[in-house]
């Protein structure tokens, strides 16, 4: 079974089907235990633009939009310190490729995505979440081991560190393997907000008379 | 100065500095729990209770509370007759790399043009050193700031025309918060600025960030526009980390300069919920006061 309920929380179990994603929507808030790997923005060009494997296999697995601070502890083994989401963005024009390479069915960052990512959320079926984000201490310890460390060329932040977390979370579902979108819609309303307050404080800030 | 005196005072910035990376300031820390109890839907409800966690597992832990250490600001307000003035600049520069490796915080200097990271969290011009010159005084008060990346990406300034007036003020400011606030982690601090030209009102900004939370402008027009555009986003709704609530803000604070008659400096600088800002005053002795954090203690070597 890949999706558990415990105490009122909705936590998914890699692998990871897209069956399993089927009742999870927008606005949800899930929880991961497994495999996440972090992943960014070199990694995303050398798989997409260069065509080379990931050297970890993320298939009905996750990965993290984020670089983190981790402690050698010696042995080829880690600890993580501090890891937090980075801005999911920069990833968007690679995600829908990436998805279809690797088979990666939770993508995990911070912020929004768009059109790409929702085209590989819907076709191949994969869920973006968000990690609220200035929370590394939180994500820190929800990461029991550190199993593997590749393309360590690329520095401590840019490595793919593939992790086993617990209970990994709160992940809040941006976008659904229906590619909705929740901040693209929020951002409807919010701009609609934003207009009438506009007009409504404009009335009365006639400081030059 | 002694080099004693100077060791001593690069210290205590150096600590301090870890320490504000590891703790919010008080009133951060009550705003927040304010807006925290004023919640009710379930996802802010776990957004907030998950910044909690974080921010008393960074205290157990001993760990900066988020990854992102920004890049280091100072803004002091130095006394003439502040024995260590000649010295000030270049040991906030050695406390900023003591406390990156003490703290430890992360690297984020890059130097521009040459484009590559110095690993020290210092460069050409960082830390930010902003100074106000006091006549007559002995005492040196600083302001410390950890600019993270997601808070300076709002950051905006232009010069308005009259014509467009402090309605063009609120367009200027209410557009930032929808296309780059919400992911810059709110609850917000907004630091709006007025004045003459760009770099006024900019500096402006920033200094508004200083003001603690709940402070008002002592000018009283600006004080009723601080009202009006925190109501205003807060009714936008944009809630913990952008995904909706009932507010958006932990404050709006304005700073005014005068302008010339045919322009009007405008800017805007955000504060994320992670406000690691700090305020410290020394007399000539080194003794010090702190009254942003309590729990801040200076442990001699
Ligand atoms: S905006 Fe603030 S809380 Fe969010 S990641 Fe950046 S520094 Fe951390």
């Amino acid at each position: 079974m890949s999706v558990e309920l415990k105490d009122g929380k909705k936590i998914l179990h890699n692998p990871i089907s897209r069956e399993d994603l089927k009742d999870i929507h927008i606005g949800d808030i899930i929880y991961l235990t497994g495999d996440i790997t972090t992943c960014r923005d070199v990694a995303h060009r050398r798989v997409v633009e260069e065509g080379r494997p990931l050297p970890v296999d993320v298939r009905d697995a996750a990965i993290l939009h984020a670089g983190p601070i981790i402690r050698p502890l010696g042995d080829d083994k880690f600890e993580m310190v501090s890891v937090g989401p980075t801005t999911s963005m920069r990833m968007e024009k690679f995600e829908y490729e990436f998805t279809k390479e690797t088979g990666v069915r939770v993508i995990v960052g911070k912020g929004g995505m768009k059109e790409n990512t929702e085209r590989a959320c819907k076709e191949f079926g994969a869920i973006h979440c968000v990690f609220p984000a200035g929370n590394a201490v939180v994500a820190a310890v929800e990461v029991k081991e550190i199993v593997e460390a590749q393309w360590r060329d690329l520095g401590m932040p840019e490595t793919l560190w593939h992790c086993h977390v617990e209970e990994f979370g709160p992940l809040i579902v941006s976008i659904d393997s229906y590619g909705r979108n929740y901040f693209e819609e929020k951002k409807v309303e919010y701009n609609k907000k934003k207009d009438e307050q506009i007009e409504l404080i404009s009335k009365q800030v006639g400081f030059i008379k | 100065m002694s080099n004693e005196q100077v060791r001593k005072m690069t210290d205590i910035m150096s600590q301090f500095v870890g320490f504000t990376a590891k703790k919010l300031p008080d009133d951060v820390i009550a705003k927040l729990e304010e807006l925290r109890s004023r919640e009710d839907s379930p996802m802010a409800k776990v957004i907030y209770d998950t910044m909690f966690r974080n921010q008393d597992l960074a205290v157990k832990l001993n760990r900066p509370s988020c990854q992102d250490t920004g890049v280091l600001q100072f803004w002091v307000k130095c006394g003439t007759k502040f024995p260590l003035i000649d010295d000030l600049e270049a040991l906030l520069k050695e406390a900023v790399i003591d406390s990156t490796i003490k703290t430890p915080l992360r690297h984020n200097s890059v130097e521009t043009f040459d484009e590559y990271n110095t690993g020290k969290n210092v460069g050409k011009g960082t830390p930010t050193v902003w100074w106000d010159i006091v006549p007559n005084s002995d005492q040196c008060e600083i302001y410390t700031y950890m600019a993270g990346g997601g808070c300076t990406l709002p950051g905006n300034a232009t010069v308005l025309m009259p014509g467009e007036g402090y309605e063009g003020i609120t367009k200027f400011v209410l557009d930032r918060m929808t296309s780059y606030g919400l992911n810059a982690c709110p609850p917000l601090l907004v630091g709006v600025g007025v004045g003459t030209s760009v770099e006024t009102a900019a500096l402006n900004s920033k200094k508004a960030l200083m003001r603690p939370i709940g402070s008002h402008s002592d000018n009283a027009n600006a004080a009723k526009m601080e009202k009006l555009l925190e109501d205003g986003i807060n009714a936008i709704g944009l809630g913990p980390q952008g995904m909706g609530g009932k507010y958006s803000v932990m404050g709006v604070n304005i700073e005014n300069t005068a302008r010339h008659p045919s322009a009007i400096g405008v800017a805007v600088n955000v504060g994320c919920w992670s406000h690691r800002r700090g305020h410290i005053v020394f007399d000539k002795d080194l003794n010090f006061t702190v009254d942003t954090h309590t729990g801040f203690e200076y442990k001699e070597n």
